[in-house]
């Protein structure tokens, strides 16, 4: 059964252009020109009960508007949408109250107050039942190791440590669904570990529907099992992150560390080299047309070598591809 | 209506944190009561015409203006003035609240916090060294605190109003440059209400400005008592209502074209 319905969703925002300089300033008092903008544009999936999605794609491909409608804050202009059989924004109040969201770049905590006064409010507004909430919120006290910030008010805390109380405020009233909108983004790497298995936890130990939006690719890769990808408003692709790759490429990236300057010629015309770096060189080549231990064959027979590997191409690497540009802009590792 | 109670008593404790502030403003608003009286002291000895307020009422009407000051001052709510240019509304929107409380619960609390820290201190010392005289009677001074209730009420609704519009508007400069002069005249904070024009009263007390600061005081000095004690908190009660009403329209027309900025 489905947790989350949205067919032939469409958002489109108008927004004033202006002619540049200050004869434009001068005619937009009178005049303006709107330019509609399609941020969605006949987008439909299907999410499953703990499921967890990475929903990706570029700035302004409708990740975040998506997120919004489903979210219950924005009304889109058609489509349906059904979350926890509930219709998000016709029935706001009461849907609220069953999901939990985080926006990365924002707060919902209290600027002025200690985070467990924040979290006290929490309970206040979402009306948990006293022993419930001191049960959730030991919980994520004890989990997110939240235990030496919760007397320090919002304000001086770390981006790090806000990110973990406000995924923790997202998850007092144990929702039945998370929206994460790009909850990594700001964070130093150990921040980033702790949020990515914190949220990888919640969804296999607690079955948690979890749908991400974000600009990480290691976070989709550490956390995603399903991956839908948005460009221009609409879906690009939907499934998991293996069929994905395998259907726009299934070129696999070998790096070679030679042993010596000696220039690495490839003049093999099953391999394309995607760029070269000091001792590093990087190439490309398709499994079906040779194999991988062939091709390191080949290499060591030819090369001094001091190191190789092979690996995927990074996700990066894939989803440019599937926006038409050259995967070789973005290097491996 | 547990959460509105727990977000305007929080944001109360919050704003009685500004000491510094309270202190200033009572300074400042006993030098403006000094001078004020004195103006009007010397009005009241230049005329000779028989006034339609007596000299000692409109002493204890401006000193109880002093006190009460907040009550007049009608600024739409910056933070969410800040959440709405920086998209932190979205937040508002995920909480099982109706989002027109609690803004009126913050709008009641940003009043309520600050006079609660001046009130007293300004009317003791002008009760004590500067002619504010005590209510007219018992049944005045009960009906004053409830007029008093009702004209923070009417400050939040107008409030709530202004803080709304900023959905539309974006920066909550604009209404509240326009508001303030219109407070400032009508609500009696400056020249109190009997002194206008006969002319001009009726139209006056059909304003809801009438019911901040200048129902309350007139209860206090004993001019409304009564009958028209009553029509006066009457008139309150409808403005409330009005202006409640108005607010709550306004919010869920915008909420429909709501674009939350930001990503």
């Amino acid at each position: 059964m489905s947790q989350i319905v949205v067919e032939d969703l469409v958002k489109v925002f108008h927004v004033a252009r202006r002619t540049p300089g200050l004869w434009g300033s001068v005619k937009g008092l009178v005049k303006r020109d709107w330019s509609a903008i399609r941020a969605l544009d006949g987008v439909g999936f299907s999410i499953d009960r703990g499921e967890l999605v990475g929903y990706i794609g570029p700035n302004g491909a409708g990740k975040s508007t998506t997120v919004k409608i489903l979210s219950g804050i924005l009304v889109p202009d058609s489509g349906r949408v059904t979350v926890l059989n509930c219709t998000p924004w016709a029935d706001r109040i009461r849907y609220v109250r069953r999901i939990g969201v985080v926006f990365g770049q924002r707060t919902q905590l209290w600027w002025d107050l200690p985070v467990i006064e924040s979290f006290d409010l929490l309970r206040e507004i979402y009306a948990i039942a006293p022993d419930r909430y001191r049960r959730s919120r030991d919980e994520v006290i004890d989990t997110l190791d939240l235990g030496g910030v919760l007397h320090t008010t919002v304000r001086q805390l770390s981006l790090g440590q806000r990110m973990r109380c406000d995924l923790a405020a997202a998850l007092l009233h144990e929702p039945e669904l998370l929206f994460l909108d790009e909850p990594t983004i700001g964070l130093d790497a150990v921040s980033k570990l702790a949020v990515r298995e914190f949220i990888g936890r919640l969804n296999k130990e607690r079955g948690l529907t979890v749908i991400l939006t974000t600009h990480d690719m290691d976070d989709i890769e550490a956390l995603c099992r399903r991956v839908i990808v948005i460009g221009e408003g609409r879906i690009l692709s939907d499934g998991t992150l293996a069929a994905l790759r395998a259907g726009v490429t299934r070129e696999r990236w070998l790096t070679v560390d030679l042993a010596d300057d000696a220039a690495l010629t490839v003049a093999d015309p099953d391999v394309r080299l995607i760029r070269q770096d000091g001792r590093r060189v990087y190439l490309a080549f398709d499994p079906q047309r040779v194999s991988a231990p062939e091709l390191i064959a080949r290499v060591v027979r030819n090369h001094a070598v001091h190191d190789l590997f092979v690996e995927n191409p990074p996700i990066e690497a894939i989803i440019a591809r599937m926006y038409g540009r050259d995967a070789s802009e973005t290097t491996p590792g | 209506m547990t959460p509105y109670r727990a977000v305007l008593s929080s944001r109360f404790r919050m704003l009685l944190q500004y000491r510094a502030a309270a202190l200033a403003g009572i300074v400042t608003q006993l030098f403006f009561g000094i001078v004020r009286t004195m103006i009007f002291d010397a009005f009241y000895r230049s005329s000779r015409v028989q006034q339609p307020i007596g000299r000692d009422d409109v002493v204890t009407y401006i000193w109880l203006g002093q006190a009460f000051l907040m009550l007049t001052i009608l600024d739409a709510d910056r933070d969410v003035a800040e959440m709405i240019r920086g998209g932190n509304v979205a937040y508002e929107l995920v909480k099982p609240v109706d989002l027109y409380w609690l803004w009126f619960a913050r709008a009641v609390s940003g009043r309520a916090a600050p006079l609660a820290l001046r009130a007293v201190p300004i009317l003791a010392l002008a009760a004590f060294w500067h002619g504010l005289r005590g209510p007219a009677s018992v049944t005045g001074a009960i009906l004053f605190a409830v007029a008093l209730a009702g004209g923070l009420l009417v400050a939040a609704s107008l409030v709530a109003v202004m803080t709304i519009s900023m959905v539309w508007t974006i920066s909550g400069e604009g209404i509240s440059r326009l508001m303030a002069p219109l407070v400032f005249f009508f609500s009696g904070i400056v020249v109190p209400l009997p002194l206008f024009p006969d002319w001009m009263q009726r139209g006056l007390a059909a304003l809801p400005f009438r019911g901040l600061i200048d129902t309350p005081f007139r209860i206090y000095i004993g001019q409304l008592h009564d009958a028209s004690a009553l029509a006066a908190l009457a008139n309150q009660a409808v403005w409330i209502v009005v202006l409640v009403a108005a607010g709550r329209i306004m919010l869920a027309r915008s909420l429909r074209r709501l674009v939350v900025h930001g990503r």
